[in-house]
């Protein structure tokens, strides 16, 4: 009788560790699966964000004196290498600006720093194109890249952001 | 009854270990793509081949390597016939010294650095002030501190012992027969004082001499590269290669990649398979002001700047549009106050102390540090405090074990060459 007692008292406590055993499996799981929807939402975050800042290669200016578009001559953007982009201009009725003087600046606003080189229109290479060299980002992140530009037409500033 | 129960429950235990083990394959370590493509960014095999040196046409050159091989070792190029570059830069501690500072005929106020794979890098020393291999090899030369001679003494030490490998390589050394055994733009006023007594032609002459002296050491140092690490065979693991070799990382080997890639941030300026960016940073290193004012990044620039030794000098062999570093880079500005060249994470347990004056002697202090983030001394630390546990701060130091990594090197570039050069 006392031995079968003890026998069923033990094999309670088979139970109890196997059943605190599962729980744990089930548990390591559960963090695994708990990793894979924070990569969900930080997806969704970075695509909503993404979305307010505007990842678009083309951008109007703040007052909207100019268009510009940025392309970019090694896709995609490297990091840590430097390399050179496009940058066309034009008035918003599409008439291309081909004299104009064009200041780079930037940098990562999350970070507080600005960019590693002092990129600088080198060359206008006609049709609205300017040649911009110099270009190098060395962290991975958001990046914002801003053109100062200056014709007849005014001065304005255009903001470019990037996620490398 | 309860045998029946046992035997449910058991089935359940081993159908939760079953879904355990696919969801967590590998101990633990599910990756997502874009995580293994950050992974593989910094593998080892991401490392593009070794682009040439524009501004070094001998870069390249076995004979040249040969060459530069010896004057690594040669400790006649110093002021007192005991230094060598291999003095500090050892090959036997992944070409460094393990020393807070480097001590050659005296003591330096910086850290040596190590040397493996820097032939990638646009910028050399903690500040940046040379922007090649070869004309960073001069710098120490001529310094008071470390090798303490001048580029005559050096010019007439490859007329002497070094001509026919020399003059197959460079062409005819210049007559330097009456020029003083002593000469340069140093810090001794007599060496000096001979130096200006020089013909502009003859300064050429010489420093054309002292430039290839750089350019064969170069060429040397640029064969030192690094091979495959734990780390580096994991990453082709979870791509799902074929390795050979240990590609077994810990649990905490893995949590600590996961910070580093994540909460830690340690990515941002270690990226890239050699874990750097090559660029300069202000993190709150503590200044050792007994070693007088250092500005880092901020004195480093203007220096590259006026370098007659630099790529768009007489000396380089580059032509302008090579120079594009050179060109465009940051001159000015408080962001280059107290920013130093974060040095690769390979090899980096294996060389305390840390830091560009040696302010801290282990790895747990570094990782401590980069956690309480401290304000700059000078200048604005980039840094934001982590809040990592010590638990995830020693799973950190533990993925850093994984980077350990040979250095390749062609055969016996690795050890002092057999015997020196003496004859002419």
């Amino acid at each position: 009788m006392n031995t079968t007692r003890f026998r069923s008292r033990k094999s309670k406590w088979v139970l109890a560790a196997i059943l605190l055993l599962s729980v744990g499996a089930f548990g390591a799981c559960s963090t695994v699966r708990e990793h894979v929807r924070t990569y969900k939402q930080l997806k969704a975050y970075a695509k909503e964000v993404g979305d307010e800042r505007d990842l678009s290669p083309q951008r109007m200016s703040e007052n909207g004196l100019y268009r510009a578009t940025i392309l970019p001559q090694t896709d995609p953007v490297p990091l840590n290498k430097l390399h050179t982009w496009t940058l066309h201009v034009e008035t918003p009725d599409s008439t291309t600006v081909d004299v104009a003087t064009i200041a780079v600046d930037g940098g990562m606003p999350e970070h507080g720093h600005g960019l590693p080189t002092k990129p600088r229109v080198t060359q206008a290479l006609g049709g609205g194109d300017f040649l911009v060299e110099g270009m190098k980002f060395q962290m991975p992140g958001w990046w914002v890249v801003e053109f100062a530009i200056s014709s007849p037409r005014g001065t304005d500033t255009v903001t470019f952001n990037l996620m490398l | 009854m309860y045998a029946k129960t046992i035997w449910i429950a058991a089935g359940f235990f081993a159908l939760a270990l079953l879904t355990a083990a696919m969801i967590i394959p590998r101990g633990g370590d599910a990756w997502t793509d874009r995580e293994i493509e950050m992974l593989r960014s910094l593998s080892i095999k991401s490392l593009p081949p070794l682009p040439p040196d524009p501004s070094n046409r001998y870069g390249d050159d076995p004979r040249a390597a040969a060459l530069g091989h010896q004057l690594f070792f040669d400790t006649r190029l110093s002021a007192n016939g005991k230094v060598s570059c291999a003095t500090c830069h050892d090959p036997g501690r992944d070409f460094q010294d393990g020393l807070p500072l480097a001590v050659g005929v005296g003591t330096n106020t910086r850290r040596t650095m190590p040397i493996a794979g820097t032939a990638y890098s646009p910028w050399m020393f903690w500040d940046g002030r040379k922007d090649s291999q070869w004309s960073q090899a001069l710098g120490p030369l001529e310094s008071p501190v470390e090798h303490g001679g001048s580029r005559l003494q050096y010019a007439h030490l490859i007329a002497a012992h070094y001509r026919s490998a020399y003059e197959e390589l460079f062409g005819p050394l210049p007559d330097l027969t009456g020029l003083p055994e002593q000469g340069g733009p140093v810090a001794d006023a007599g060496q000096r004082a001979a130096w200006e007594a020089l013909a502009p032609e003859q300064q050429e002459a010489v420093n054309r001499v002292f430039a290839n002296i750089g350019k064969a050491i170069a060429a040397y140092e640029r064969r030192l590269q690094f091979g495959e690490s734990r780390f580096d065979r994991y990453v082709e693991q979870i791509s799902g290669r074929q390795t050979s070799g240990n590609a077994d990382l810990t649990k905490d080997e893995v949590a600590g990649l996961r910070l580093f890639i994540g909460k830690a941030q340690c990515i941002n300026c270690h990226n890239g398979p050699l874990f750097t960016d090559n660029h300069f940073h202000n993190t709150g290193v503590a200044a050792r002001p007994e070693l007088g004012e250092d500005t880092g990044r901020a004195a480093g620039a203007r220096q590259v700047l006026a370098d007659a030794f630099n790529c768009l000098g007489r000396y380089s062999d580059a032509s302008p549009p090579d120079c594009a570093e050179l060109t465009f880079m940051v001159t000015e500005g408080e962001e280059l106050v107290r920013a130093y060249k974060p040095p690769t994470l390979r090899n980096a347990t294996l060389r305390p102390p840390y830091m560009h004056a040696g302010q801290l002697a282990t790895l747990e202090e570094v990782l401590d540090h980069y956690n309480r983030a401290p304000a700059a001394p000078a200048g604005h630390s980039e840094l934001r405090p982590l809040k990592l546990s010590r638990k995830e701060l020693a799973q950190l130091a533990a993925f850093l074990n994984t980077l350990e990594t040979p250095i390749t090197a062609p055969t016996g570039f690795l050890e002092a060459p057999a015997e020196l050069v003496t004859t002419r």
